[in-house]
């Protein structure tokens, strides 16, 4: 009997250790500030779930965060909201919903949890509530950069555009693209296809294949299916212009050059605000004038060099407020 | 308008609802093997993305995409096993273990690629093949002899298919034991060696089937299937559980989406319809299914499980 309390003392003992264990896992060790990100993709799409991993990744490099938690490929978004409430429970100091269908989850959960920060994007909505924040993407200045080169390498004057579904950054990109085409070249013809999926790579192929065949020798598109429309455009020779993240390990022979989002410019100011116990109630946006928006060239593409003072002078007008 | 009507738009349609279906079609050709022996396995989509990613991986690693198309076959292969030990050894619930199925392909395959590869690596694709003479065929040539060997190969396995489900012993006792396994056990078919064998079958088409994807892609990504597995399963049904049956219901369900896209191109539908266009391949589809399901049944034994004696 006497055996038997010990034995149960031990058990006792050694769950009472691995529960206090778990529990600081759970708490901040060293005092940091935490963050987690529930994102639709996976964390390294070459596109949308990837620009803001890296952008955590270096919030976490220099410092400024001292934990990540990251549950990427949440493409349900019931699953996203459990997520979300998760990290809640779990006292991170931002949670960050990485998509614009998680904006109804996160406007049922935050008012559950005020004294945690959320931030959503993309989107220019808080829903009033003072413990969110939204950012969003000036995705429309790269676009129309983009255009202008596109417009000056077609030899065609037919670019084609992959979209996903219209709504968001993406829906902002493709008319800044078709924007800038037109300025550089009012009689170019912009044919547009948004194959209505954020996730099917195999119609956005063929979507590529067919702006192909109406004549276009440019093309660009947007989110995490355009890597099938990448791969049709290096298979034909067809230039190709990226957005979210880098593209151009996709296809080195005819990426020109990139958008990618360095989401972690308004985010150093987000966490700030957070520390000093504003949880919300803004919306931020990444622009060129505040380096949130950076085009990245392809070095092993050699772009004219009038192309380039384009872009350049095109990244300088938005710099400048035009 | 006028634009739609032109040989080179009909010539590019439907080159692409080609393309599109091939992958429809293997899996489907597989899984009719299953539901004419009386299972039905709603895990196709699973092992698609588990046969998409091997056979990526494969080439990834391989360079060569026989290899990898093999490779997406024999995960294929051993997925089917394990379908037939859940569904007809186990007796589980054939609708739910096949959810099981797909969840742990979904999953698996991700967590696969995630480990294994991480970003997204282009990889070789399969090499388009000009069919000496037919492909200088002019409108013709271009819309069907100009595609890679697979394409040639999954529309090879249609009269394949067709003979071993009409024409041999193995494909009458597929029939018997779809239709009454009672009976075909007391002629002294082995119900349960039939149906093994037809797992085994439609677990390795829908491994090539993913393979096929992937390897024309030239990429894998999460969920890259998107859920074709289950068009797969309702093309089934929609053919009426005939393999040229369902080669139509893939050339249909592939030409929709093809012509969807071509109109959208040449900005015939305004952009406010997109969305109902959109789903104009899935309308055409249940609309076809309710016909046929007024006009064909099922394999009476479907979704049932044998014991001798009961």
């Amino acid at each position: 009997m006497k055996k038997k309390s010990m034995k149960l003392a031990v058990l006792i003992a050694v769950f009472a250790l691995v529960a206090a264990a778990c529990g600081n896992a759970d708490e901040s060790e060293d005092g940091g500030f935490r963050i987690a990100i529930i994102a639709p993709s996976a964390s390294n799409d070459l596109a949308f779930t990837q620009s803001i991993v890296d952008a955590a990744n270096l919030l976490k490099e220099s410092g400024v965060v001292s934990e990540v938690a990251i549950t990427d490929g949440t493409f349900v978004v019931d699953d996203a909201a459990v997520a979300i409430r998760d990290y809640a429970s779990d006292g991170y100091d931002l949670v960050i919903a990485h998509g614009s269908q998680y904006g109804g989850s996160l406007q049922e959960i935050a008012p559950d949890f005020p004294d945690v920060s959320f931030a959503w994007g993309t989107s220019a909505d808080t829903f009033g509530l003072p413990n969110v924040y939204s950012y969003e993407a000036a995705s429309d200045q790269g676009g129309r950069v983009m255009g202008i080169m596109a417009a000056a390498l077609s030899r065609s004057n037919v670019i084609g555009i992959v979209g996903p579904i219209e709504v968001g950054d993406a829906k902002l990109y493709v008319d800044g693209f078709k924007a800038g085409v037109l300025i550089q070249n009012p009689g170019a013809d912009v044919r547009v296809n948004y194959i209505d999926s954020f996730s099917d790579v195999a119609l956005a192929s063929e979507a590529a294949n067919s702006l192909i065949g109406a004549g276009a020798d440019v093309l660009s598109g947007t989110a995490q299916m355009v890597v099938g429309a990448v791969g049709v455009a290096k298979t034909e020779g067809v230039l190709w212009f990226g957005t979210q993240a880098n593209q151009t390990s996709l296809a080195p022979e005819i990426v020109v050059a990139s958008q990618v989002y360095r989401w972690d410019v308004i985010f150093r100011e987000i966490i700030e605000n957070v520390k000093n116990g504003k949880l919300g109630g803004e919306i931020y946006s990444i622009t060129f004038a505040n380096e949130g928006l950076v085009i990245e060239y392809n070095d092993g593409y050699s772009l004219p060099a009038d192309v380039r003072k384009l872009a350049d002078d095109a990244i300088e007008t938005f710099k400048s407020g035009g | 308008m006028s634009e739609i009507f032109t040989v080179a738009v009909l010539v590019a349609v439907t080159a692409s609802a080609i393309r599109l279906a091939v992958p429809l079609l293997l899996a489907s050709l597989g899984e009719t093997f299953g539901q004419r022996s009386g299972v039905l396995n709603l895990g196709v989509d699973g092992i698609m993305l588990i046969g998409a990613f091997t056979g990526y991986y494969a080439v990834l690693k391989s360079g060569n995409v026989w290899l990898g198309l093999l490779a997406g076959a024999m995960v294929g292969l051993a997925l089917g096993f394990a379908s037939a030990v859940i569904a007809v050894t186990l007796q589980a619930k054939q609708g739910i273990s096949g959810i099981g199925i797909y969840l742990f392909g979904l999953g698996m395959s991700d967590l696969l690629f995630q480990k294994l590869v991480g970003t997204p690596i282009p990889i070789n694709t399969f090499p388009k093949i000009n069919v000496p003479i037919l492909s200088e065929i002019p409108y013709l040539g271009p819309m069907l002899f100009r595609h890679s060997l697979i394409i040639y190969l999954a529309f090879a396995a249609i009269p394949i298919s067709m003979f071993i489900i009409n024409r041999t012993t193995f494909g009458m006792n597929i029939r018997a034991v779809g239709e009454y396994p009672e009976a075909a056990d007391t002629l002294g078919v082995s119900v349960t060696g039939v149906r093994y064998a037809t797992q085994l079958i439609g677990g390795t088409l829908a491994g090539m089937a993913g393979g096929t994807l992937a390897i024309s892609l030239g990429i894998f990504q999460q969920n890259l299937t998107n859920g074709a597995g289950f068009i797969a399963i309702a093309l089934v049904y929609f053919g009426a559980w005939r393999p040229v049956g369902i080669m139509l219901g893939a050339l249909l369900f592939g030409f929709v989406n093809a012509l969807v896209l071509e109109l959208k191109t040449l900005e015939i539908i305004p952009r406010d319809l997109s969305n109902l266009a959109a789903m104009a391949p899935a309308v055409i589809t249940i609309l076809a299914l309710a016909f046929v399901a007024r006009r064909f049944r099922a394999p009476a034994a479907l979704t049932k499980p044998f014991t001798r004696g009961q």
